[in-house]
Order: C-alpha cells, then structure tokens, then sequence
C-alpha cells in the first residue's frame, strides 16, 4: 500500500518527525478555507506516484485567489494514470538546503539500505549515477536496527557532520517506519533545513507491505478509500484476484504470475494488446474464472479473452467446464480462446469444442489464434 | 544423481497436519520421498499418514535424523518455522508458503547467516524435485522425468511448463528447483548454478527468470567464466508495464539492472541461447 503525501506525513509526524502546517483540501473552496488559515501555502496533488512536480501537480499560492486556482486546476487531473483525489495545501517553507533522506529494501543485498545525501532533491537519481560518492549507505542489522554510531558515521559520510544531532535523531524516528509500520519504503526528499536550522520533513513517501496488512488494519481503514483506482482493480480486489489494468484490448487470465506475465508477452509477440494481467493462483476453481471473466468483461475495451491455465494436478475437463458454465452464466459473446494442459487435458479440449470455445494447443498457438479473432471481430 | 535431494534425504514435514501439508506429503511419499517425521506443536507422539508427528522440529531431527525439512504452515507462522528448522541443524529448508511479510524474510536471512549450512530454498516456491527420487514442495511428478537437464526457475506454473515440454521431448530432468519469486528470497539463480556445474549428472541447463532485481544477471556473469553445461534462459515479463514507481530509493539502487532486457543482454553475452518464448526452450536445448 503506497500512502499519500499527508497520509505518510502523519505516520511520519506520529514518529515524532517534524512536518510543516498543512491541510487537506478536497475543493477549491477548501483550499482557500486552508490558505486563510496557514497563509502563502504551497497546494500539492495527492497521487502515490513521483514526478507530480513535473507534471504540473504543484503550485505555490501567494493569494485566496490562487489556492483557489490552483486547487481547481489540480483537483481531477490526471497524472501518470492517477486521477488527482484531493490537494494537500502544506505552509510553503524557506528552504536553505535540500538533504535526501530514505530507507528501502536492497533486494540483491536482501536487506534494508539507509540512503543520506547532502545532495537532496529533485534529481537526486542523477546524482546517484553521475556522482554515487555523494550518496552515503548504512545497512543496518534488522534485528536491532541502526545504532547510534553507525548514524553518526553515515552524517558525517554524507558531509552533514554540522546537523549531526537533529539529523541521527530524525533518522532513527524514520527507521522505526521499517519495525512498526513493515514499510518497504519510507523516503523524505526534500529533507529541508530552513532558514533558522530547523530540519523539516518537505515530502515524504511511504510504501507498507501488502503482506502485512493483517498487521495494520488502522492503515487500510484510514486510509484505504481516499484514493479512487482504476475501477476493474478496485473491483478485482474485493473479489480476491491479482489484477493489473493494462492499456489493451485482449483480457487474459492464467494461473501463476510467472505464466500470466509469459501470457502477456505471447499476446504481444503475436500483434495483441493485453487489456490486463490477472493471476487466478493454483487451482483454477469454476467459481474463480468466473470472477475474473465477470471483472475482465466490466471493460467495454475487450474484443476478447485469452485464458491459458495449467493445470498440474487440476483436472483439465473441470476446468474446461468451469469456463464454459462461466461463460455462459455471464453470457460472453466475444471471441474467447482457452490454452490448458494438466490431468485429462483432451477431454477438457473436447469439452471446450463441444461448446465452441476454441482450444489452443500452446501458448503461442493461442496467443496467435485470440490476436486473429479479436482483429477479426474488429473489422465485422 | 541430482542435486540437494534425492532418494537418501530424510524429511520433516513442518505443518504436516494441516490441509496443504496432508495433501503434499502424500503426494510426497507416493514419488518415494522418505518423509521421516512431521511437527505439529501439541500433537507430539501421535502418527499421521503413517509419519511420527512430533512438537518441534528439534525433537523430530533427534528423534529421527531428518536433514531436510518441507514448510507448510501460514505466513504469520513461516518466518518462525525456518529459523527453527535452521536451529534445530536441517541443512536444506523448502518454504513453500506464500504471503511472508518482506521485513520478516530479511530478518530470516540476517539469522541464517549463522547456520551457514542450511540453505533456503523460497518462501513463496514451488519447491524442489529430483524426478524418480523424491520431492519437497509441490510440483507434480507426473509433468517431470528422470534425466540430465536442470531446471532453476522463479515462477511456478513456467516450471511445470517447461518440465512438461522437457519431459515430452524425452529430455529429462536432474534436479528443477522453484526458487520462488519474492524480493527476498533463500538460494538464488547462481547458488543453484553453482550446485549443477558441480553435479556430473547434470549436462543441461534451463534458466527461467523474471523481471526484477538483478539474480539473473549474477548468474549469467558466473555462466559467463565458463561453464559445462549447456545452457537456454528465458525471461518472463518483458512487456509487463514499469512499476509505478514512488521513491527514489528503488532507482538509486538498482540503476537499470532488472529489466527482461539486462537480463536477456546479460546471459546472451555469457553465451547462453535465450528463448523467446517458452515453447523455444526445448529445440534451443538440443
């Protein structure tokens, strides 16, 4: 679960990390409601995506007028694919410096690396690359977390030795984010030293383990309904599937990630455009194809349905008559292709033919055949 | 031959009595797996599928020897479950549990530095199988044959994909490893690499990766020095869409490692064919 700017704000501020004033503002009213109340704020798009500066999704508000603006022109735009739910209008601050401050997972290293740079900010990725001796790192010990000497050690890398106190302190509350929160992110960048040497919090991104949601159920209940998703993977969620809403036309379904991201780039290879990626697990039970056909067909952009399913220890003709029951319980019409191998896979098949669904003999032969039909049924 | 298990490997069952763990271990003993105990906290001294069941792995390896254990308990129970079966001295640890919280496995992997006999093979896998010898974990026997080709895979249902290719196209298989497709995982690509360039049974190689992090690249570079066998790789996720990314720190790490195409690049310059697609594995193995 990706939380918002103010969302991770407040875990944040919960930490004990300082943050500057702001207000959530859900209308352009709101907005000038929270300017009179903080003055000069900066009004900043709510998406759990990077780049919003870039994207237009900040503006600084001198007057009513302009929050006022400014939230109206935010509130709803789309950036990278997120539509805009609602502004964060935060006391705009008198930065003297921009330091990088993030924790995340090294999955190479299998562990978390702390990252400090004095070099804070929007480009810092190009700092990594061009100057990485700019970029300190601690891995601390999971177990008990950084000490004190090893923060000192990494300020003094980073050429922070002057804010080493505020700095530690900050860092330490930040990491306690990894053992309370199971985050898999938390990042504060900028980092900001204002003009009379506070250190503040100027953004924050925070990333907790879907893994662990058992774990945080206050999270979800906060938090969980404020951002609007693409609506097939809302709907997908509450019925228990994996699903990614793609740009394309071709719905697919496969059991396994592995085979349904394979799945995809078959579709691909084969002049298609996937309209999803949707893993229905092991098993591939009637009543879990089902849901994922209902949800694929919910997007009036399919012309058609790949499933490709194998079957290890499932019995190919029960999966062939769960898709048919499926089909027609949700009255498919549009052209649907079904590749599945495992336990009496030919009877399975005969099953599928017996109805008209088409078979594919392999996962490219499929691929190929549900490309040609939905081209076909495109041009009808 | 094979490697890290074969007929000889004795195997504690860790959750023998639940609902997954019964299915499997059946499906277990029925290949010739020498399934020698099974834990279940409360149900020591009773018998289950003909298995002594004992409170703790410690009992069970004293009691009977084991080596190797198989995991099937939840996730909230799974970290707790390797770390004991790595204390309790079994040397080859199959996770077969989906679901673990990250911070968790990091913690996992800190304390099996100090057990550095006992390898991890997951969380989230498929398990292990030496075909016509024994398994642990739950891919099917009836899709695998015995033969020299090893098979190493992060995704479940590919495996089975490839295997039964394989096993139709007479080509049969060492070892196949499912090292499962978590960020943090136990034995990587190379490890297992490293095993089969080792094993004289062994001729073949069949490399099945994902997007993501850079395991893959490491054993292409290790390929890449040399190597016996004769190798195909193929890499699942090439058209899967960036992840929509947030923080920096990802990029700052990872730089442009773990795309399909680094991968791809990666083990074509260590001499390895690459697949375009999994039905090419078979012809390009030949």
């Amino acid at each position: 679960m990706k939380l918002l700017e103010y969302q991770a704000k407040e875990v944040l501020a919960s930490l004990g990390i300082p943050i500057p004033p702001g207000v959530v503002a859900r209308t352009p009213d709101e907005a000038v409601a929270a300017f009179e109340k903080l003055g000069r704020v900066a009004v900043k798009a709510q998406v759990p995506v990077g780049g919003r500066g870039k994207a237009g999704g900040i503006k600084l508000a001198k007057t009513a007028d302009e929050a006022r603006e400014a939230a109206a022109r935010i509130i709803g735009m789309d950036i990278k694919g997120f539509k805009v739910p609602l502004v964060y209008c935060e006391v705009a601050l008198d930065i003297a410096r921009e330091i990088y401050l993030g924790i995340t997972v090294d999955r190479d290293a299998r562990a978390n690396i702390l990252i400090l740079s004095a070099k804070g900010g929007m480009e810092i990725e190009q700092v990594a690359e061009e100057s990485p001796e700019a970029l300190s790192r601690l891995y601390p010990n999971p177990w008990r977390g950084p000490l004190d000497f090893e923060l000192t050690q990494l300020v003094y890398d980073a050429g922070l030795g002057d804010l080493a106190r505020p700095l530690t302190t900050l860092i330490k509350r930040l990491y306690r984010a990894v053992p309370e929160y199971d985050a898999l992110t938390a990042e504060i960048n900028p980092l900001v030293v204002t003009g009379k040497g506070d250190v503040v919090a100027g953004d924050a991104k925070l990333e907790v383990d879907d893994n662990s949601s058992w774990r945080h159920r206050d999270l979800e209940e906060r938090y969980g309904s404020v951002l609007e998703g693409d609506p097939y993977e809302v709907e997908a969620k509450k019925r228990s599937l994996t699903y990614v809403s793609l740009d394309g036309d071709i719905g697919i379904i496969g059991n396994g990630a592995g085979l349904c991201m394979g799945t995809l780039d078959l579709v691909q290879r084969a002049g298609g455009s996937p309209a999803n990626f949707c893993d229905i697990g092991g098993g591939a039970k009637a009543e879990v194809v089902e849901n994922a056909l209902a949800v694929i067909l919910m997007n009036p952009k399919v012309k058609g349905v790949l499933i490709n399913v194998f079957g290890g220890i499932t019995r190919g003709d029960e999966v062939a008559k769960g898709v048919v029951t499926a089909r027609d319980n949700l009255k498919m019409t549009l052209p649907l292709v079904v590749r599945m191998s495992g336990t009496n896979e030919e009877e399975g098949r005969e099953i599928l033919r017996h109805n008209g669904i088409e078979p594919g003999a392999s996962g490219w032969e499929a691929a190929k055949k549900i490309v040609e039909l939905t081209k076909a049924g495109a041009r009808a | 031959m094979s490697i890290l298990l074969g007929r000889e490997t004795k195997v504690v069952v860790q959750g023998i009595t639940g609902r997954e763990g019964s299915f499997h271990t059946e499906q277990m003993q029925e290949l010739g797996t020498q399934v020698v105990a099974g834990t279940s906290p409360g149900k020591g001294g009773t018998t289950h599928l003909g298995v002594p069941v004992f409170n703790t792995v410690h009992d069970a390896v004293e009691a009977t020897g084991a080596t190797a254990s198989g995991i099937f308990v939840p996730a909230p129970f799974a970290p707790d479950a390797i770390m004991e079966a790595a204390a309790a001295g079994i040397t080859l640890i199959v996770c077969i549990t989906e679901g673990i919280p990250i911070q968790e496995m990091i913690r996992v992997k800190d304390f099996l530095r100090g057990y550095p006999a006992a390898r991890l093979i997951g969380a989230n896998c498929p398990g292990l199988i030496t075909p016509g010898q024994a398994k642990i974990g739950i891919i099917p026997q009836r899709i695998t044959s015995p033969g020299s080709v090893g098979l190493i895979s992060r995704s479940g249902t590919l495996t089975y994909e490839v295997a039964s290719a394989l096993s139709a196209a007479g080509m049969g298989q060492s070892t196949i490893v499912g090292i499962g497709g978590d960020p943090v995982l136990g034995l990587a690509f190379r490890d297992v690499v490293e095993l089969f360039e080792k094993d004289t049974a062994t001729t073949h190689l069949v490399v099945i990766g994902e997007i993501g992090g850079s395991d893959e690249e490491r054993a292409a570079e290790l390929l890449a020095r040399g190597s016996r066998l004769k190798a195909v790789a193929f890499i699942s996720g090439r058209t899967a869409p960036e992840g929509k990314r947030m923080g920096h720190a990802g990029a700052i790490i990872s730089g442009n490692r773990g795309t399909a195409r680094s991968k791809e690049e990666a083990f074509r310059r260590a001499g390895v064919a690459v697949a375009e697609t999994t039905d090419e594995i078979v012809g390009l193995l030949r």
